[in-house]
């Protein structure tokens, strides 16, 4: 009888290790669903009106201009290298698409046009940088912030641009915001979407299938996890890394214009944390699923769940100061988990 | 076994009574996988011990044990006759243990000088001054070369270094310690023969002065010139002690556990026209020109020291670096590559030196598994439309695993969870996944056993519908896999295009 149950309890003690085991697993790959799901119920147990449907398209809104360019941060992940210029190249972006309207006079089918065209350079000028240059992601990337935060300042000589903006050589802009475009900001599709989060949900699908299912997203992981071997496997490092920077660059610049269509005005300001909550949203992204490694899917989760806790927080009345403290702190939290956890394998 | 060892360094005046390292019944698992199963272990002061064991026989988490990298899950390990559990790989160098890893990677950093990494440890353990002088760190570092007696540049940065001066830049260091045991896990797997010689010389003499030596090695040559007593390890313990005289072929039989076949492979001659051609090249501005022909069905391997030029011929030929002078042709048509790509559609397939560098994808990172690392050439043959659906992946893999015995739980085992014989095989099997005219491979048996590498030689061997260009800095190597050798040396062929099985005099001097 004794030596039963001391197999019973030998087997318990295997099982119980086991279930230890398994359950690290699952908190790994979990752990922000379960947080978001608790942070969801908590919130709309203390503040009923946050689960209203219009309140969770505001939180998606107010998300969507972080997610896509996460999308185009995690890209550049993907290929070993970090663009830290996407924030200005959005914020450049606001200042063309109001300069093309308000002092060109131009219209959306023009502007929109242009100002991806601007993105897209901005992204091959990195690349030219990056591929042809040899100079390092992280310094190229971060001088052509630099520039691009003191371009977007020259043509109106510092001035945010709005309707009757007095130019340097003393005329006055004639142009004004297209309606069309302003819906881009400000339109619900059937009355409850929002364009930028239907915008943001498309930008996903389709950077998410190039990366995770086709041919170029394994090229682009390949030369980011091995660059000299992925030449040697006969494909062209260069020709990949350009193509994620300038998929980047347009990324950033279609942020630039949800941005604008919501503002309806150039603001030399706007787009001040877009870097660090884009890069902060890739990064959170690494925990979700366990996976570390830039996802794009991880990436729209971080996005969705920094926003909603932002959102909720506001809700309760917390103060507006502390919410650069929250995202760092679920940033840390997620890194934490991910790796942390993750060293117990080996 | 407690009492009287007698070792066979008593020849060498030493008188050692006790083991300095008894290893007894020490095991260790990783999840499923028993990699160490009550191994045993002895090694005396003044002891050359070589292990020798397949890939996944548990000479590595061995070597990991005793250095301190982790922990045995049971046994006893005795160190100078105290018990010895090492928490940290400090604490074992503390002990006397000095491990020089296989993995280069482990022992230095770009950006640092040769002498800065010589001193490492001792910018860590705070030995050296707070503030430091160039000229003080120089002379402490050439006090260590010295004592090694090894002859290096100390200003030189770390990265920029061939593989076999880092690695004689770690043996330095590890022997600086004051260690009472040295562990070498393949210390000559990048070392050409004459630096190997060089390295046998300085372990003799450090021998001589009482010094204990674990040596992990492959290479027969190595135990040859070594090895008072060497200890074969199969499935995670030692199953054989031989003493001096060696029976090297049993202790190899034993290590793979089945008989050598000695017939070396019947050479072929080569016959019609060249599949491959090289005329006048010339490798550098100041090397001599020379010709090369390579014909289908013949493996033809290339030997010389280390920089002796057989990378840079590789990479010429691959289209990785241009020739400086000279005309390729393939399949009789005129051949010039430009990048990597230009050469695989031409037919050329090259898997270079260093897999971990060349070939393979970091863990946990896409592309990382074993059938993704063989399908990366051949995406766009594979996945004509650009997405990844179907099964060519895995079927191409599920081949592979099949014709080259990989042992793998399957196509999408992690390739890190692979010993090196068989990612090495997995790299081979990247590039005869689709057919090429000439396939390149440059040192394509560094740290593989010799069970895998019989494998190895047997696939290479096996297809005649193409020409092999191996290089290889080990004779034996070459011996063993090759119809025709040729001698490289100043970056240019010495044994020339003769068209016959050439049989170098490897005693007399390359360089």
């Amino acid at each position: 009888m004794t030596s039963l149950q001391n197999t019973h309890a030998i087997e318990q003690g295997a099982s119980r290790k086991h279930i230890w085991a398994q359950i690290v697993e699952i908190i790994q790959r979990a752990a922000i669903f379960v947080l978001l799901v608790v942070l969801v119920t908590g919130f709309a147990i203390a503040q009923p009106a946050f689960i209203h449907l219009a309140n969770l398209m505001s939180v998606l809104q107010a998300v969507s201009v972080v997610a896509i360019l996460g999308a185009g941060v995690t890209i550049s992940l993907a290929v070993g290298g970090f663009d830290l210029s996407i924030g200005a190249v959005a914020a450049s972006s606001v200042m063309a698409a109001s300069y093309s309207m308000i002092v060109w006079g131009l219209g959306v089918y023009e502007t929109l046009p242009i100002v991806l065209a601007f993105g897209a350079l901005v992204g091959l000028a990195n690349a030219f940088l990056i591929v042809k240059l040899r100079v390092p992601d992280l310094l190229a990337t971060l001088s052509m912030m630099f520039l691009l935060t003191g371009l977007q300042l020259i043509p109106t000589a510092g001035r945010s641009i709005s309707s009757g903006l007095i130019l340097p050589d003393g005329k006055t802009a004639q142009g004004a915001y297209d309606p069309l475009f302003l819906l881009i900001g400000r339109y619900n599709l059937f009355g409850i979407v929002p364009v930028p989060v239907v915008l943001m949900a498309i930008v996903a699908i389709i950077t998410f299938v190039l990366t995770e299912k086709t041919r170029i997203g394994r090229l682009l992981f390949a030369t980011g996890g091995n660059e000299v071997a992925t030449r040697l496997a006969g494909a062209s490092t260069a020709r990949l890394k350009t193509m994620a920077y300038v998929i980047s660059g347009i990324l950033a610049s279609l942020g630039g214009i949800i941005i604008a269509a919501r503002v309806g005005r150039g603001d030399v300001s706007s787009g001040a944390s877009l870097l660090m909550d884009s890069v902060a949203a890739s990064l959170i992204g690494f925990a979700v699923l366990g996976l570390r490694r830039p996802n794009v899917f991880g990436t729209l989760v971080g996005a969705i769940f920094v926003g909603v806790l932002l959102n909720g927080l506001t809700m309760l009345n917390i103060p507006y100061y502390t919410q650069d403290f929250v995202k760092g702190a679920v940033l840390v939290g997620a890194l934490a988990i991910t790796y942390g956890l993750g060293h117990r394998h080996t | 076994m407690v009492g009287l060892t007698i070792s066979t360094s008593q020849a060498n005046g030493y008188l050692a009574t006790m083991p300095l390292l008894k290893v007894e019944n020490v095991s260790r698992s990783f999840g499923a996988t028993r990699a160490l199963a009550h191994a045993d272990l002895q090694v005396s002061a003044g002891e050359i011990v070589a292990l020798m064991g397949a890939n996944g026989a548990g000479k590595s988490t061995l070597v990991n044990i005793l250095s301190g990298v982790f922990p045995a899950d049971g046994g006893t390990i005795r160190f100078k006759d105290e018990p010895f559990a090492p928490q940290s790989p400090s604490e074992a160098a503390a002990a006397g243990i000095a491990t020089v890893h296989q993995s280069m990677q482990r022992v230095g950093a770009p950006g640092l000088s040769v002498a800065d990494v010589l001193l490492l440890n001792r910018y860590a353990d705070g030995s050296e001054p707070f503030f430091l002088t160039r000229s003080g760190v120089k002379r402490r570092a050439q006090a260590i070369l010295d004592s090694a007696g090894f002859d290096l540049p100390l200003d030189r940065d770390f990265a920029d270094l061939p593989a076999a001066t880092r690695q004689l830049v770690a043996i330095a260091r590890a022997l600086a310690n004051r260690a009472s045991l040295l562990i070498l896990d393949e210390p000559t797997a990048s070392l050409s023969g004459q630096e190997s010689a060089r390295l046998y010389d300085i372990l003799l003499q450090l021998k001589a002065k009482g010094l204990a030596i674990l040596y992990i090695s492959h290479r027969i040559a190595d135990l040859k010139a070594l090895a008072d007593r060497v200890v074969v390890m199969r499935s995670g313990k030692a199953v054989g002690n031989f003493e001096r005289p060696i029976q090297f072929e049993q202790a190899v039989e034993l290590m793979i556990g089945r008989k050598l076949s000695h017939a070396r492979p019947g050479a072929r001659t080569a016959s019609g026209t060249p599949v491959f051609e090289m005329r006048d090249i010339r490798l550098l501005q100041d090397s001599q020109p020379f010709d090369l022909s390579l014909h289908k069905g013949e493996v033809v391997a290339i030997t010389g020291v280390l920089g002796a030029g057989k990378s840079r011929l590789m990479s010429a030929i691959f289209g990785i670096s241009p020739l400086v002078q000279g005309r390729m042709f393939l399949n009789g048509t005129s051949y010039k590559p430009v990048n990597p790509r230009d050469a695989i559609a031409a037919g050329v397939a090259m898997a270079a030196e260093d897999r971990h560098q060349s070939s393979l994808m970091p863990a946990d990172w896409p592309g990382s598994t074993l059938a993704q690392t063989i399908s990366l050439p051949h995406l766009a043959k594979w996945f004509p439309s650009g997405f990844l659906f179907g099964t060519r992946e895995q079927r191409e893999a599920e081949s592979a695993i099949h014709r080259l015995h990989i042992r793998t739980s399957g196509p999408s085992a992690p390739i890190s969870t692979l010993s090196g014989g068989n990612q090495q095989k997995v790299v081979l099997a990247r590039w005869e996944a689709e057919p090429s005219a000439l396939l390149l491979l440059d040192e394509p048996f560094q740290g593989v056993d010799t069970g895998a590498r019989s494998d190895i030689i047997r696939a290479i061997r096996s297809r005649t519908d193409r020409a092999v260009l191996i290089a290889t800095s080990d004779p034996e190597e070459a011996l063993e896999v090759a119809d025709r050798i040729l001698v490289i040396d100043h970056h240019s062929l010495i044994s020339g295009s003769t068209g016959q099985a050439t049989n170098p005099d490897w005693s007399a001097p390359l360089s």
